[in-house]
């Protein structure tokens, strides 16, 4: 260490006075993730060298992560391409911790999507356990009370060493934090594929409602109304998760990045909740943030410049669980389970009631100031003394460099039918029955009970649909039955071969899974997961996708009201397929109209309708996937039809014409047929005559192609007319296929192929089905302790 | 005036309509539980009235029956149930629930109320990590097996029910004694059909204690009494109300002044 280099012990003293009359000091701004321009510019902001801890400060708050600099230019247009029309339901925009849409009856509803991919990659117990928590944190800071998560799930190959150490941990972790929460899960995704192998995605939505009073926002307004931080204590866990973590690329020859995981304290979460509710009720904040990356730093730079522009803060009351902490440190802690409120001198005696009540450990940090500074002191001495805009707000802000891939035109241009693996394709019942079967018992479309049953649906008492159905469903208005649909879904294979498209069928296939239960979509979140923002080419996979989906949701209506942009899911030079994972929120008058995604036991001899047209579309296809192939062109989009598709299936559920509905999607019509028939072991009898007639696709084609906008329907004789007739007043395709057999506990496919049809036993089907993912994970739990205590 | 969000269960809501709406049935909450609102619910739609009872507090309000509900008390740090058992309110309690004079308190444990009663030993044996050590969420097929209790009247004798099961620690264990004993004096209650679900011994879901008037059991009674959100049956998808006769029989049997 040279002479000038800041020690641990001047580390604590490192002083705004300090600072100025030793301007010379290096300062380690490159470990801690900063760039020379970044660091230049700090020093123009503030006239000076920054002292140590407003180096932390800048430091986490100028990450990927907390900054948003390399995405922003482009997410600007989820702003921009919003019309009035949709912001009519929009309470609360992009900005805040998540977008609050009004639900009627005075209700109002929240929900966002987020991202802890590298933790739970490094650490996947507690990498997942905490993303479940960061995010719930999310929707209480909003004033609302949290009602259920979902977890959309990618992890590498199946049956990759590795995956048997991710998977049951990122389980097992989500289980274990939100199963004692008390909220349901209602839904999510798993994905197997090669690409998320040293990069898994762990995606986690929350979400939460509130009366429309009870709205709270991020800001210290008030001039002399106090600053205090409730919850957990501040430990060394998560330092530099932000800015570490999640702001860059993993590389096999830097050093574990554990220590830089959060660790989680569920039973601390669920007392923070109830104890947020109480404060709501008893209107005793002003303004509240929950503490997530980047910990005090942000949660203090925001509420201040959020509100009057001023906060004084003595940092030393932090309330620490390693008393050797310094003051960067005690800035930058990700510790879990912490929130800072602003609350009146008034009201102050009856804040320390409640956290009394709940046992909710507190300290008073400060005040609300009218300076226009961000003042932290440390035992007296000022040792951050910034504008709070400039940390929070005016963070950097890049045009990166983006161009079409080089390599895209030829991956376009590898059609399925033209390749290798597009030869010789199932043609005779037989041949066509065993792939339907292969099909079903293939990784991606295997059952995932196995994992979502270590999940509590039950909680709460209002789910009233969850996996496997299209959206988790969830009551919240127990008098009227009020209540909102939630999905998740992303393609990332349509996206690497076409990201404007495939973020396009994210958002069509997530819509077209809320209008099947039956509720009218409302609002959009995303979790956008890219590789590095530094390869101009993964750089327009991101730019193509955020276009895309803003021009899919103008189309379509409804609003973009958070999200999350992960970045940097790349290890070894490798990206990710460019995955953005789409949530959409939906509106029910009354859940108790929710349509499942099977036909029940006495729906025996109802009519089975396909809805929608099929074109010869498998680039990309899970079929496709099975003979291992990519390349070609995604399934066109045409969200004009998903609207009317969508229309139709909500006017159905509300008028009580329809009793089952399914979307298709990955696996096409073989798919849905067969998952409508596991729904409750209830086979069908089905015939593909009439869509190769009419729709000039061959059998397998039929079976097979992940056309979009369609999707199949259950329903009684007695409402045919009346359905079809409103199908074709609408102009869109309804073609009768077959009937539900709750008899012969068989799926029959009859078609024009050689043997003229093929039967599948049902309760045969479920066995392979449900049997993928537990051969694999099963009596893991001293194995992948082992695997863990290698890595 | 902002309004607490009136989301699940509301203990203030009115009881239901029926002529034993006297009944007064306290649920306690602990830090950590998480089916409190669940269990009120459950007691309304059984016609009674719910009341909402803190673990901190001395009082049992003078409440005719209580339910200990599920969740995750104090993390089940230590052993579940281990550190709720030294509530204050615990204390009363267990006082009211072994009284040599009057009658004995009813009371019900579910999951990790269950837990609670055996660490409180108002109920013998104890409960351990599942067998094969995961959570698990499912709809559970139970035998009942004593319809003589206060939380079990109106079942009829080896009646089948589906509820739903969700728990981390639910392997029940105990001596060989005390098990021999329990199933002698006919004090098990719920039996598990069909695969044991987490390694139970002797499959014992649910017990009771020597005078019938404290019942645990660890499947959850409160997520089964509403159609269209409980376990699927055979009328359809989430259509179970099982566990509502739990809830009804010690209404009646409140009202019946039994005990």
């Amino acid at each position: 260490m040279s002479e000038q280099t800041v020690t641990d012990k001047e580390f604590n003293i490192d002083t705004v006075e300090h600072a100025s009359t030793t301007p010379d000091t290096d300062l380690p701004w490159a470990e801690l993730g900063l760039k020379s321009d970044e660091y230049d510019r700090i020093v123009e902001i503030l006239g000076r060298r920054p002292t140590a801890a407003e180096l932390a400060m800048y430091s986490v708050m100028w990450s990927e992560h907390c900054s948003y600099k390399s995405s922003k230019v482009h997410l600007r247009q989820f702003g921009e391409k919003v019309t009035e029309e949709m912001k009519k339901d929009l309470m609360v925009g992009i900005g805040e911790n998540a977008g609050v849409t009004n639900l009627g009856d005075g209700w109002a509803v929240t929900f966002k999507i987020e991202s802890h991919n590298h933790p739970s990659y490094v650490e996947p117990y507690q990498g997942a356990a905490t993303g479940v928590g960061g995010i719930v944190r999310d929707i209480i800071s909003m004033g609302a009370r949290p009602v259920a998560v979902m977890d959309p799930l990618r992890f590498g190959d199946i049956d990759h060493p590795d995956t048997k150490r991710v998977l049951p941990g990122v389980v097992s972790g989500i289980g274990g934090y939100g199963n004692s929460l008390g909220l349901p899960n209602i839904g999510g995704e798993v994905v197997f594929d090669s690409v998320y192998q040293d990069n898994p995605l762990v995606n986690a939505l929350a979400v939460g409602v509130m009366r429309h009073e009870d709205i709270r926002l991020a800001n210290a307004s008030g001039v002399g109304n106090k600053v205090v931080l409730f919850g957990a204590r501040t430990g060394g866990d998560g330092i530099g998760g932000a800015s570490v973590l999640a702001s860059e690329s993993f590389d096999d020859s830097k050093p574990s990045k554990r220590p830089a995981v959060q660790v989680g304290d569920p039973f601390a979460e669920k007392v923070l909740i109830e104890c947020c509710l109480e404060l709501f009720h008893a209107e005793l904040v002003e303004g509240i943030q929950d503490l997530g990356a980047a910990g005090i730093s942000c949660a203090t730079s925001e509420l201040a410049s959020n509100g009057e522009g001023g906060m004084h803060v003595e940092l030393r009351n932090v309330l620490l669980r390693d008393p050797s902490l310094t003051p960067g440190e005690i800035l930058m802690s990700e510790s879990q389970e912490r929130m800072m409120a602003v609350v009146t001198p008034a009201n102050a005696a009856e804040f320390e009631r409640v956290m009394a009540k709940w046992e909710v450990e507190y300290s008073w940090l400060g005040e609300v100031t009218d300076t226009g500074r961000l003042i932290i002191e440390w035992d007296g001495e000022t040792i951050v003394d910034v504008d709070p805009r400039t940390v929070a707000h005016d963070g950097p802000v890049y045009e990166r460099p983006y161009h079409r891939p080089s390599w895209q035109d030829s991956l376009q241009a590898d059609t399925f039918r033209s390749s290798q693996a597009g030869q010789n394709l199932p043609q005779t019942g037989q041949e066509l029955g065993r792939a339907l079967v292969d099909l079903m018992t293939s990784p991606n479309m295997a059952d995932v009970s196995w994992i979502t049953d270590q999940f509590d649906r039950f909680v709460g008492g209002n789910t009233a649909l969850s996996q496997p159905d299209d959206s988790g469903v969830i009551r919240v208005d127990e008098e009227t039955g009020l209540g909102v649909a939630l999905s998740t879904d992303a393609n990332a294979r349509y996206a690497y071969l076409d990201p404007y498209t495939g973020a396009q069928l994210a958002l069509a296939e997530s819509y077209r899974n809320v209008a099947t239960t039956g509720a009218i979509p409302m609002a959009v979140s995303d979790c956008l997961n890219f590789g590095s923002p530094e390869d101009p080419e993964v750089m327009w996979q991101f730019a193509e996708a955020v276009r895309g989906l803003a021009d899919g949701c103008q189309q379509l209506g409804i609003p973009v009201t958070g999200g999350n942009v992960s970045l940097y899911n790349q290890t070894a030079g490798r990206a990710i397929h460019p995955t953005p994972v789409v949530g959409v929120l939906g509106k029910f008058d009354d859940v108790g109209r929710r349509t499942p995604s099977g036909y029940e036991r006495w729906a025996d001899g109802q009519a089975i309708y396909l809805l929608g047209v099929t074109a010869d579309e498998l680039d990309g296809s899970e079929f496709a996937r099975g003979r291992g192939h990519l390349g070609g062109l995604p399934p066109a989009v045409d969200l004009e039809a998903e609207k009317k598709l969508g229309e139709i299936l909500i006017n159905a559920s509300r008028d009580g014409m329809i009793d089952a509905a399914h979307d298709l999607s990955e696996g096409g019509l073989a798919a849905g047929l067969a998952e409508m028939s596991l729904r409750f072991g209830v086979g069908a009898r089905v015939a593909v005559d009439g869509i190769c007639e009419r729709d000039g696709v061959d059998p397998f084609t039929a079976l097979f192609s992940e056309s979009q906008a369609r999707a199949l329907v259950a329903l009684p004789r007695s409402e045919e007319l009346r359905f079809t007739d409103m199908t074709s007043a609408r102009g869109f395709a309804a073609l009768r296929i077959g009937i539900v057999d709750a008899t012969s506990g068989d799926l029959e496919v009859a078609g024009p192929f050689d043997g003229g049809s093929f039967t599948i036993g049902i309760d045969e089907l479920r066995e392979a089905w449900s049997a993928v993912i537990p051969s694999r994970f099963a009596g893991l739990g001293e194995a992948t302790e082992a695997v863990r205590q290698e890595k | 005036m902002s309004t607490e969000t009136p989301l699940i269960g509301d203990f203030h809501a009115a009881p239901g309509a029926t002529p034993l709406g006297g009944a007064r049935i306290g649920v306690v909450t602990f830090p950590g539980t998480l089916d409190d609102r669940d269990a009120a619910r459950a007691v309304r739609l059984g016609g009674g009235t719910a009341v909402e009872l803190w673990h901190g507090e001395e009082s049992l309000q003078g409440v005719d029956a209580i339910v200990l509900p599920g969740g995750f008390s104090y993390g089940d740090y230590l052993r579940a149930g281990a550190i709720a058992r030294f509530a204050p309110l615990m204390g009363r309690i267990i006082e009211a629930a072994t009284a040599t004079s009057g009658s004995r308190l009813p009371v019900l444990g579910i999951c990790n109320g269950f837990q609670m009663l055996t660490e409180s030993h108002l109920l013998p044996g104890s409960m351990v990590k599942n067998e094969h050590l995961k959570f698990l969420c499912k709809d559970q097929v139970l035998q009942v097996e004593n319809t003589s209790t206060a939380w079990t009247s109106q079942f009829t004798q080896d009646e089948l029910i589906a509820i739903p099961l969700k728990n981390q620690d639910g392997q029940y264990l105990a001596d060989p004694d005390t098990l021999e004993a329990l199933e002698a004096e006919g004090r098990v209650v719920f039996r598990y059909v069909g695969e044991n679900p987490n390694g139970s011994r002797n499959a014992i879901a649910g017990i009771t204690n020597e005078t019938g008037n404290v019942v645990g059991l660890m499947p959850h009674p409160e997520h089964a009494v509403e159609a269209g959100y409980g376990p699927d049956d055979a009328t359809g998808m989430r259509n179970g109300t099982d566990g509502l006769t739990i809830f009804t029989s010690v209404i009646a049997s409140l009202a019946g002044g039994a005990q």
